[in-house]
């Protein structure tokens, strides 16, 4: 019987635990040392140490492309955010049984893929798309608009499709939320407003920042986000990356382009483990925000 | 005043997210190509559909590599949560952060970090691969979704069960397997669906060898629009609605 | 209670969540000064009075008025009214300084004064050295004692508290009653306070209201709650009670009635206009039934009874026992380790009696 007890635990930590070992940690430490190789234009890369992808992300050319990626994706998490806020306000004074059926409308677009449904964007962006159609129908302007292709449209885009990434840590933080709180705040005599700044809005902080790493960083890589809305003047890191990777073949670039987002996403954890700590759940991950 | 101002504004929200799907399933039975206009009902994009091999063939492969990654990943995962939730070990604390960070670390960063190592170790891009790549970027939500299913589960009645002569395995099989079924199917449904859904990691780790339904689709409409995939979309959208559903009162039923 | 002045008025307030009727065609008159406990048990509607006294429930009719202005038309938040919450509700992201600062904020207190009253608050609950912890790092008692500062800082006219004591442990909830009742006298401020425990009700209050299914059962000091309750509810709420049911046999004079029950004739002392054959319950507390070994027992009424249980309470021995009719008594004795007689033995037989005027003697109630 001991024998078979061991035999259990054995495979079920160790499946899991080399799994992710082999295929999660091996590969992560691969791409940092790729990222200090040699580019070599037969065999990929060299193992020779060289500093040449970091010099490359530090040109001042990529530096550009890199703040236009970045600025594109805190936007999207600020329309995202701008969003998912109110909806989840809205949401939470409903009744409580009405809650889980909206949610549950709000994310089945959403099991569908996201590709597709940036496919149909493209529909709705064009010159003769809905938009512009209803826009010129109630006389708003008088010609279409050059939407598509345009930052405007990959942040449109992108934005769409990150918006339940959003919604959801926004919706776990509210609802861990104690209303007792809210009703003393209103007994010590803070308005609706006051009540939204110094409470509500402190207290489900990590939330929004949740909702912010899970927008942010998928927002710099969907490069078929910025391929079929953006055409190829408005690319995005995971643009350049890919590019990278499948035709220039500069792999210590790229794998530097990848160490810089494994340290974004650190930072943004960084920024998490604060507002927990700000908002006092003892600090620390807690993955239900996730 | 304020509660029309709320639905309002949860309409309008619920009425931006579904628009781009109506649009698709408006233009997949529209005669029109390129759907601007509306020139009558027909099915003919969806017999186009049918006829196009590659497209099937795709599909089909999508299919598989769903099928059996999120089976895969469900099985490890199931085991890894519960062991995260039974037992202490060395390294716990590490795995479970391994777990945690590979859940948010961005598509593309895991897909070249995949791609690095199969080239290292020599793996041939196709089928295996993918494969690989699938379940480990479906792991995670496996191991959190049941993971959370078991903290919410007063694990004493696996004590029970020891006292009552049962070893580990048949604590496993016995009592908790059906206790977390539900949180199990639906690992596996959203594995399937990661899976299926999945464009970023597949552009990198596939061979041309063995296409699949979300690349094909991302080739095809690159170059232009093309009213199959619309027909194919509506399918896929109707299908999951459909799993989803299901999954739904199958949940309902188990509970009462 | 005649040298306070009327603070508080409900009058015919009702309240009804979803056909569950919590308050019906309530009447109660709050004075300035007092401390005054809503007691009930739970569901009774206690809580309700207070949540809207406060402005977080819409009473359905009735009228609230303070010093003579209906609140109805005062959102919660501009009530001169403050609550120290079940759960003490203290706002977990900011310190103990910032909790109690916030009231004050709100009403735009000047810096200087805000800093003043807030140090004055945190000396008077004896946390000065904590003003800069957060409330996670405090314990149960402390935290109370924020939630208590974070209160009265704002000086209400009215201090309302939903059982603001019964997270906490035993002992430290006998050293809470004692202190709120220090603070209540130090402010001179008017506290409500809910609860469901009888016997906080009667060692802190100045009055007691006692509550069921929404109608007040009575309301008076402790002492005539205790010693004279209204009804059958009220007396078996507050503390142990006997029950006999018998009916009157004759008036003797004004005061008193005989009257049988449990086959003896017993005269007891009433205000009540009983006339021959009411029914009637004549309720005893175990304190004051006097047990007496059957075999020394003189010739006076008594009623015979053997013992199934005793229970050894410290202060005193509890005695069970089982009248020749089936009815159960408790009496409870207190402990004299001098008298040799004073130890029971199981089955044993005794004699009970009482002192005339130590029993209460109700009306027959037909809903029991």
């Amino acid at each position: 019987m001991n024998m078979q007890i061991n035999q259990f635990r054995f495979w079920a930590i160790g499946l899991a635990t080399s799994w992710l070992a082999l295929f999660v940690l091996v590969p992560s430490l691969m791409v940092l040392v790729t990222s200090f190789l040699t580019r070599d234009p037969d065999f990929l890369i060299r193992f020779e140490f060289s500093l040449d992808g970091w010099r490359s992300v530090f040109d001042p050319s990529f530096i550009s492309l890199l703040w236009d990626s970045l600025s594109m994706a805190l936007i999207t998490a600020c329309i995202c955010l701008a969003i998912a806020y109110p909806f989840v306000m809205c949401l939470m004074s409903l009744p409580s049984k009405w809650r889980p059926i909206i949610l549950f409308l709000l994310i089945v677009p959403f099991w569908t893929n996201s590709l597709v449904r940036i496919y149909a964007i493209q529909y709705l962006l064009g010159k003769k798309g809905l938009i512009n159609d209803a826009m010129l129908g109630i006389g708003l302007i008088d010609k279409p608009l050059d939407l598509l292709y345009t930052p405007f449209a990959v942040i449109f885009g992108l934005s769409y499709i990150l918006l339940p990434f959003m919604i959801l840590p926004i919706y776990s933080a509210m609802e861990k939320l104690d209303l007792r709180l809210l009703d003393a705040a209103k007994d010590l005599g803070a308005n609706a407003a006051q009540r939204l700044w110094r409470i509500t809005l402190p207290l489900t902080l990590p939330g929004i920042v949740a909702g912010s790493l899970m927008v942010i960083l998928p927002a710099m890589g969907m490069f078929f986000v910025a391929d079929l809305l953006g055409g190829s003047k408005h690319a995005l890191l995971g643009n350049v990356i890919k590019n990278q990777f499948i035709q220039t073949r500069d792999w210590p670039f790229g794998a530097a382009l990848s160490v810089l987002m494994i340290i974004l996403l650190s930072f943004m954890l960084w920024l998490y483990y604060r507002a927990t700590k700000l908002s006092n759940r003892q600090g620390g991950i807690n993955d239900s925000d996730f | 005043m304020t509660q029309t101002f709320k639905f309002g504004f949860i309409g309008l929200v619920l009425f931006y997210v579904y628009s781009p799907i109506f649009v698709l399933m408006v233009n997949s039975v529209n005669g029109s190509r390129y759907g601007n206009k509306w020139q009558g009902f027909t099915f003919k994009w969806y017999e186009k559909l049918f006829e196009n091999d590659a497209l099937m063939q795709a599909a089909w492969h999508s299919l598989v590599v769903g099928i059996t990654s999120a089976t895969a990943a469900t099985v490890i995962g199931t085991l890894a949560a519960v062991a995260l939730q039974r037992y202490r070990f060395y390294g716990k604390g590490a795995v479970s952060s391994l777990v945690f960070v590979s859940m948010l670390t961005p598509d593309i960063v895991m897909a070249i970090a995949l791609l690095i190592l199969f080239v290292t170790l020599g793996i041939e891009l196709g089928y295996i691969s993918l494969l690989i790549a699938h379940i480990t970027f479906c792991l995670p939500f496996v191991i959190i979704s049941v993971f959370s299913r078991l903290k919410g589960l007063d694990m004493s009645v696996t004590e029970a069960a020891r006292d009552l002569g049962a070893n580990e395995w048949q604590v496993f099989s016995k009592i908790i397997l059906p206790m977390i079924l539900p949180a199990v199917a639906s690992g596996w449904l959203l594995s399937f669906t990661l899976s299926i859904d999945d464009v970023i990691v597949s552009a990198f780790v596939t061979g041309p060898g063995y296409e699949i339904l979300p690349l094909k689709v991302y080739s095809m409409v690159r170059v232009g629009v093309s009213p199959e995939v619309n027909a194919i979309s509506t399918l896929l959208f109707v299908g999951s609605v459909v799993l989803i559903v299901i999954s739904q009162l199958l949940l309902r039923y188990k509970r009462k | 209670m005649t040298e306070y002045q009327p603070l508080l008025q409900l009058s015919g307030v009702s309240k009804t969540f979803a056909d569950n009727t919590v308050l019906d065609a309530l009447d109660l008159t709050i004075y300035d000064g007092e401390f005054l406990t809503l007691l009930g048990p739970s569901g009774c509607g206690k809580t309700t009075v207070l949540r809207i006294i406060a402005g977080f429930e819409q009473e359905d009719c009735g009228s609230v008025m303070l010093d003579q202005q209906n609140l109805a038309v005062l959102k919660a938040e501009l009530r001169p009214v403050n609550t120290v919450f079940q759960s003490y509700a203290l706002f977990p992201h900011m310190t103990v300084y910032e909790n109690i600062a916030f009231g004050l904020k709100m009403h735009k207190v000047a810096k200087a004064d805000i800093k003043t009253r807030v140090d004055e608050a945190l000396r008077m609950v004896r946390l000065d050295s904590f003003a800069q912890r957060k409330p996670h790092q405090l314990s149960g008692g402390q935290q109370q004692r924020v939630a208590i500062a974070r209160a009265v800082v704002n000086r209400p006219r009215l201090l309302l508290l939903d059982e603001s004591l019964s997270a906490l442990d035993y002992k430290l909830r006998q050293e809470m009653q004692i202190e709120l009742k220090r603070l209540q006298r130090q402010l001179n401020i008017t506290f409500v306070y809910v609860t469901h425990d009888q016997e906080e009700a009667l060692s802190m209050s100045d009055r007691i209201v006692v509550l069921n299914k929404g109608k007040v059962q009575q309301i008076g000091t402790p002492r005539e709650i205790y010693e004279n309750p209204a009804n059958l509810f009220v007396a078996r709420f507050i503390g142990e009670i006997n029950q006999f049911d018998g009916h009157v046999v004759r008036r003797i004079d004004e005061q008193h009635v005989e009257v049988v029950a449990e086959g003896a004739d017993w005269v007891v002392k009433t205000d009540h206009p009983f006339v021959a054959d009411d029914k009637v319950h004549v309720l005893l507390r175990p304190e004051d039934i006097r047990l007496t070994k059957s075999e020394l027992v003189l010739d006076s009424v008594h009623v015979e009874g053997h013992i199934y249980e005793c229970s050894y309470k410290g202060k005193t021995l509890d005695s069970y026992i089982r009248l020749a009719s089936g009815t159960k008594v408790i009496a409870s004795e207190f402990f004299d380790e001098d008298d040799p007689d004073f130890d029971y033995r199981l089955e044993q037989k005794v004699a009970l009696q009482w002192t005339t005027g130590w029993e209460v003697v109700l009306p027959y109630e037909y809903a029991n």
